[in-house]
């Protein structure tokens, strides 16, 4: 994914440069002049003059030293490794939104074990990430997944080198001029965010043990085997599959993870009567999920320019304005959607809109106009909503929107790669899509890459899952569920100075005793033997 | 000894108070309750399942009065509770068998 544009390292060199003759003149004279380097702004060639490290300013312009080049070098090096780590760190900051938003869509009584959920998923991906999940993912290897480097990044390597100066065993990453660690590091926080997109999905009824241990497999074997075959250097991305920043790789890898286990855990109680009816159990806390769903957009700013891993300054504004077209664009087409098909613009449905165009916009970002940013975002808006509603319809019960937010868009935003791709953007790379003059090819290898992905990582979640729910078990007891999480599963409340009522928007009584119904219907039949 | 029980609308709570203690009330208690009467409730989406609401939220003021008190109590919640709209409430007068001071450990009259 070499997206270095010639104009824009010269930019990036230059200002780099300017910086550096400013500081190097202080330091190396008694009068520093740093006007003097501005009229050589854009002039690489006459820098050196002005950086003259002679007294004598009429002396002949000094020579383009090995020395300089290598200061022009570390100064690139600096910026990119700069830019890549503040956006990881944004991309860090996106923890804070998935905890706030699930916990805020979700009840009171199991606020506390979804906040642990999503505060433990980080800390157990960064210890499987290091330990093997990058050596598997961008390890040199075979078309499935790496086989070289795989403990502790601990591989040979001498990044910053790229391309062809680069020798070591992580060649699938070494199109980016930033440090090993650096390089880690970014890639880590996207491996946090693939498995905390799963804690949504299946909260209010898990066992926090199991969604420990699934977390240390998705980090560890699935999401880095698939990461290997985009990223990593694998059969997707021979084939010529693209996804910038990983709207299959992260968001719909940790969608299907989550219908998995959706599907092994099956739905609350009282969420679907046995006449079929969809019963709403609204969330606790609006402002927490917006607040959420705010932080989520402000990290999205580090997930999708920081992908460049590097400081490439025509594509970073550029990224980031196609990021905020496509979620302001898919939150006004949520509002909508919402308005005309409920009849009034449900909050929660316009904040999965917003979520649902940033996971669309992630694999496009790069490639794509601004134009062609707000019209996914509007697409994806629509779709977010309508599949919250089909997925309730089938009694997939996702209580955040999870499935509809990552998996739906994520494999939409892909596909749109194939779609609206224009060459210019990100040259020699994708080429254009179908709606732009390329054809259908790259269309095409969108989708085979969405299913291969779609395929394995359901299927191997569910394995995982059913294995969990065999050996530790999956779901909690029926009365730890009417009681709430937070007791059972981490022995206190989340308030404990409020006395927390699940009231159903109201209809507390009918609420209540539908509840119980449903715990003795449920442990008849658990009893019998006719569910597990 | 009567136990005068008030469930009026939210808004309201200040105004039955002042109410109250300038007709010579010293103490209450109040609760946040949710209820309904009469009024049917309406239906609500929330992503697309439907609820009805037909809980609405209400306080409840609890004051124990001697017995020739209850009916001027009654009078003076009513008239500064009163909205005339849908919803206004209700109040339940029962008797009570006991009453004791916690700190002083004095009974009936005495205690109110």
């Amino acid at each position: 994914m070499n997206i270095g544009k010639n104009l824009g390292h010269f930019v990036s060199v230059s200002v780099a440069l300017v910086w550096l003759v400013s500081a190097g003149m202080s330091l190396a004279q008694d009068a520093p002049a740093p006007g003097a380097a501005e009229p050589a702004k854009l002039e690489a060639p006459a820098a050196p003059a002005a950086q003259a490290k002679k007294e004598d300013p009429g002396a002949a312009p000094a020579q383009f030293t090995q020395g300089l080049l290598e200061q022009i070098g570390g100064a690139k090096v600096a910026a990119d490794t700069t830019w890549t780590l503040i956006a990881a760190m944004l991309v860090f900051f996106m923890n804070l939104g998935f905890a706030t938003v699930e916990s805020g869509l979700c009840r009171a009584k199991n606020t506390s074990t979804i906040l642990a959920k999503n505060f433990i998923v980080f800390a157990a991906s960064s210890i499987a990430f290091l330990v093997l999940g990058w050596g598997l993912m961008f390890g040199d290897g075979n078309p499935f997944f790496g086989t070289q480097g795989l403990w502790f990044v601990g591989g040979a390597d001498n990044s910053p080198a790229m391309g062809d100066a680069y020798k070591g065993v992580y060649s699938s990453i070494n199109w980016t001029g930033v440090p090993l660690w650096t390089k880690f590091f970014f890639q880590l926080v996207f491996a946090g965010t693939a498995a905390t997109i799963v804690s949504g999905a299946v909260a209010e009824r898990i066992k926090f043990g199991a969604f420990y241990i699934f977390t240390f497999i998705m980090v560890v074997i699935i999401y880095p085997i698939t990461g290997h075959w985009i990223w990593g250097g694998g059969w997707a991305a021979k084939l010529g599959m693209f996804d910038f920043a990983g709207s299959t790789v992260v968001h719909s890898v940790g969608g299907w993870a989550a219908l998995a286990g959706i599907i092994v855990l099956g739905p609350r109680i009282g969420k679907y009567s046995k006449e079929g009816r969809v019963l709403p159990i609204p969330g606790h806390s609006m402002t927490s999920a917006t607040l959420g769903v705010f932080v989520l957009w402000f990290g999205w700013f580090g997930f999708n320019p920081g992908s460049t891993m590097a400081a490439d300054a025509a594509a970073i504004g550029r990224i980031a304005v196609a990021t905020n077209t496509a979620a302001a664009a898919a939150a006004i087409s949520a509002s909508i959607t919402a308005w005309l098909l409920l009849g009034k613009p449900d909050l929660s449905m316009m904040l999965n809109g917003a979520l649902a165009g940033l996971v669309a916009i992630t694999a496009p970002c790069a490639f794509v106009s601004i134009e062609s940013s707000l019209i996914i975002g509007l697409v994806a808006g629509f779709l977010v909503v309508v599949s919250v509603l089909f997925f309730d319809k089938v009694k997939i019960d996702d209580p955040v929107g999870a499935t509809s937010v990552h998996l739906v868009n994520g494999v939409f935003g892909t596909i749109c790669v194939g779609l609206f791709a224009q060459d210019q953007f990100t040259p020699n790379t994708t080429g254009n899509g179908l709606f732009f003059g390329g054809g259908p090819g790259l269309f095409i290898k969108q989708l085979v890459g969405v299913l291969g992905v779609g395929a394995f990582v359901f299927v191997i979640s569910l394995i995982f899952w059913k294995i969990i729910d065999a050996t530790l078990g999956v779901r909690v007891s029926a009365e730890e569920e009417i009681e709430g999480l937070d007791i059972g599963e981490h022995g206190g409340v989340a308030y404990p100075d409020f006395v927390t009522v699940t009231t159903r928007g109201g209809t507390l009584i009918g609420g209540e005793r539908m509840a119980e119904a449903a715990v003795g219907a449920r442990t008849r039949e658990l009893s019998k033997g006719t569910i597990s | 000894m009567k136990l005068v029980e008030a469930i009026v609308k939210p808004f309201k709570l200040d105004e039955v108070k002042d109410a109250l203690t300038k007709a010579g009330i010293q103490g209450m208690t109040v609760e946040e309750v949710k209820g309904f009467g009469r009024q049917k409730g309406h239906t609500e989406l929330y992503r697309g399942a439907e609820y009805s609401v037909d809980f609405l939220p209400k306080v409840k003021i609890q004051i124990l009065v001697a017995d020739d008190q209850a009916a001027k109590v009654v009078q003076v919640i009513t008239d500064s509770a009163k909205t005339g709209k849908i919803g206004d409430g209700k109040i339940f007068v029962s008797s009570v068998e006991e009453v004791i001071r916690i700190r002083t450990g004095e009974k009936g009259a005495d205690a109110i």
